[in-house]
């Protein structure tokens, strides 16, 4: 099929080989031509994903788990078999523990809700890094109100990185009920040693929730060996659709919870003196759920299995290497989490220019960046600065796209009058 | 250096010289009419400070904050162009400035605009719209004798 799989290195012919799959990346804007910096917000989707999607629409639309006739099972198997492909390409044991959620944000609120309102009760700690997306922040924070818990913060290293050392005392603590972690931060591009973080917590009895958004579309998870007890993501950061997000939970976990949301097909009967509940997964599924959604994250996870994720996960890093070299050639540049296990993502500022005015000349340019907090309120006061331009790559960036970004900040400092 | 039409329109030489050097960049103590100003979608604020008069006309007007080039400048150039006017006046501008800015007026159509017609640009840019707009509602606000607004 390609050279990728015998040789060690991927060719810039493989890249732009990949590249065809993605028609949005053909476009041109201001009548340059886009490079898409800005996956971390999301990522494009390849016209393999596209056309299941469209093809679903076309052909075998219905509702699931409801009709006698051919069209609702066929959009059933489909619905189902996007299910089988996410246990597979997360390494969950059992179907029962891939809930279908609208994203990542909503994956969370479910267990902050269905989880935590049985699990934590007032005094309890909750521990929530300082890096967190503010998915991870705000549904602990209306539990904590709800319940009178606590939440404490994991600090963060200067780096960006997390500090491990802080992190082993404050789960010393006896009231710890719930350590909520990224596997890698959107706004610094840290990866998360999670694999300890559960290690630690499972050992003191605590349960952890990881989100995942940031670390799927970038290497391979596998949620066995990382030992998370929930592990949440979204499809539009991994080549899939908006509106579709899995949430993994361990099953022993799904089966104590209660339900989140309450409507059709998250019930077994229902009179109006007594309702029994469906089994997992669907306990958590109300309503009819993104059947066209789910069907395209499964497209997605089979596009991603055909490529190469290792070399491309490789081929990412030198990517990030030439970005961050590139970046220190900027009069002013101050790049904004430097950890030493970083995914393709740049954080930056540049000393006197507001990021949203870099946005606005890099979108004049062609490149397309995103400024300001990146929902990490958090993380910019961590750092005492406003707000940052981040750029965020994919398997399918260039280095040529990177010198495109280059010769456009320059461009931003020059205007500015920037010097070192 | 080459730049897209699009950025040279908007980033005029003067509005990078007032964000470079900002006028009337400074509290006043004793104000009459006061607001803070505030974009929650970027996270910029301003704070306008403004003495009035017995005859309703503005005689001192400052400004404090931080933002991008767009909001310092269209900050900087309203403390300029409102000192000395009545607050009608003032309010005029400030209804002209915006739908100016918004794109429903042409900047000519309007001889008072003149001076502030280099900020026409972002009508093209609905994002940074309210980047240049945010000085001017806040001095509305402080006319109103509002003391806090937020532009979403």
């Amino acid at each position: 099929m390609n050279d990728s799989i015998t040789k060690s290195k991927v060719t810039p012919a493989r890249i732009l080989e990949i590249r065809r799959d993605f028609p949005v990346l053909e476009r041109t804007i201001q009548d340059k031509p886009l490079a898409y910096l800005d996956n971390a917000a999301s990522t494009q989707m390849p016209r393999q994903v596209i056309e299941t999607v469209s093809a679903y629409h076309s052909f075998h639309h219905s509702n699931v788990h409801r009709g006698v006739h051919q069209l609702s099972q066929e959009a059933t198997d489909l619905y189902e078999g996007a299910r089988e492909k996410l246990r597979c390409f997360v390494g969950a044991s059992s179907l029962k523990e891939i809930i279908f959620t609208s994203g990542t944000t909503d994956a969370i609120n479910l267990i902050a809700h269905s989880w935590g309102g049985m699990n934590v009760a007032k005094d309890d700690v909750i521990l929530i890094s300082n890096m967190e997306h503010h998915a991870n922040i705000v549904p602990w924070y209306m539990l904590a109100k709800r319940t009178g818990a606590q939440i404490q913060v994991i600090p963060i290293l200067d780096d960006g990185s997390l500090d491990m050392n802080r992190f082993s005392e404050l789960i010393q603590q006896p009231n710890v009920k719930a350590v909520c972690v990224n596997h890698v931060s959107n706004a610094l591009g840290s990866v998360n040693p999670v694999e300890e973080v559960c290690r630690m917590s499972r050992e003191k009895g605590i349960r952890t929730v990881i989100d995942g958004a940031q670390a799927i579309g970038h290497f391979p998870v596998d949620v066995r060996s990382i030992g998370a007890d929930f592990y949440a993501f979204s499809g539009h950061k991994m080549h899939g659709p908006t509106g579709i997000g899995v949430l993994y939970g361990r099953q022993e976990l799904l089966e104590e919870m209660g339900p989140y949301k309450g409507g059709g097909d998250m019930i077994l009967s229902v009179s109006f003196d007594n309702i029994s509940w469906n089994e997992l997964p669907y306990k958590f599924e109300a309503g009819t759920p993104p059947i066209s959604q789910a069907v395209g994250l499964g497209a997605a996870v089979d596009y991603l299995n055909g490529l190469d994720r290792q070399l491309l996960s490789s081929y990412e890093d030198e990517l990030l290497a030439y970005t961050t070299r590139r970046l220190m050639e900027i009069p002013g540049m101050q790049l904004v989490g430097t950890a030493a296990k970083k995914v393709s993502l740049n954080s930056f500022v540049i000393k006197g220019v507001h990021p949203h005015d870099i946005g606005t000349i890099l979108d004049g340019e062609g490149v397309a960046v995103r400024t300001g907090q990146h929902c990490a309120e958090p993380v910019m006061d961590r750092f005492c600065i406003p707000a940052t331009t981040r750029a965020s790559m994919a398997f399918y960036n260039t280095f040529e796209e990177i010198d495109q970004l280059t010769d456009a900040l320059l461009k931003v400092t020059e205007l500015f009058d920037v010097t070192d | 250096m080459l730049l897209t039409n699009r950025s040279k329109n908007l980033y005029q030489e003067v509005i990078l010289d007032h964000n470079k050097s900002p006028r009337n960049y400074r509290a006043i103590e004793f104000p009459t009419h006061f607001a803070k100003g505030h974009n929650p979608l970027c996270g910029d604020k301003l704070d306008v400070y403004l003495i009035v008069d017995g005859e309703d006309v503005v005689q001192d007007v400052s400004f404090v904050g931080d933002g991008c080039a767009i909001s310092k400048a269209s900050a900087s150039i309203m403390t300029t162009i409102v000192k000395g006017k009545s607050v009608d006046e003032a309010k005029e501008l400030f209804t002209g400035f915006h739908e100016m800015a918004t794109g429903k007026i042409e900047p000519s159509e309007d001889p008072k605009l003149r001076r502030l017609q280099v900020f026409a640009g972002v009508k093209d840019l609905p994002a940074r719209v309210k980047c240049a707009t945010l000085a001017w509602h806040t001095l509305d606000a402080a006319l109103r004798n509002k003391q806090e607004i937020s532009t979403e």
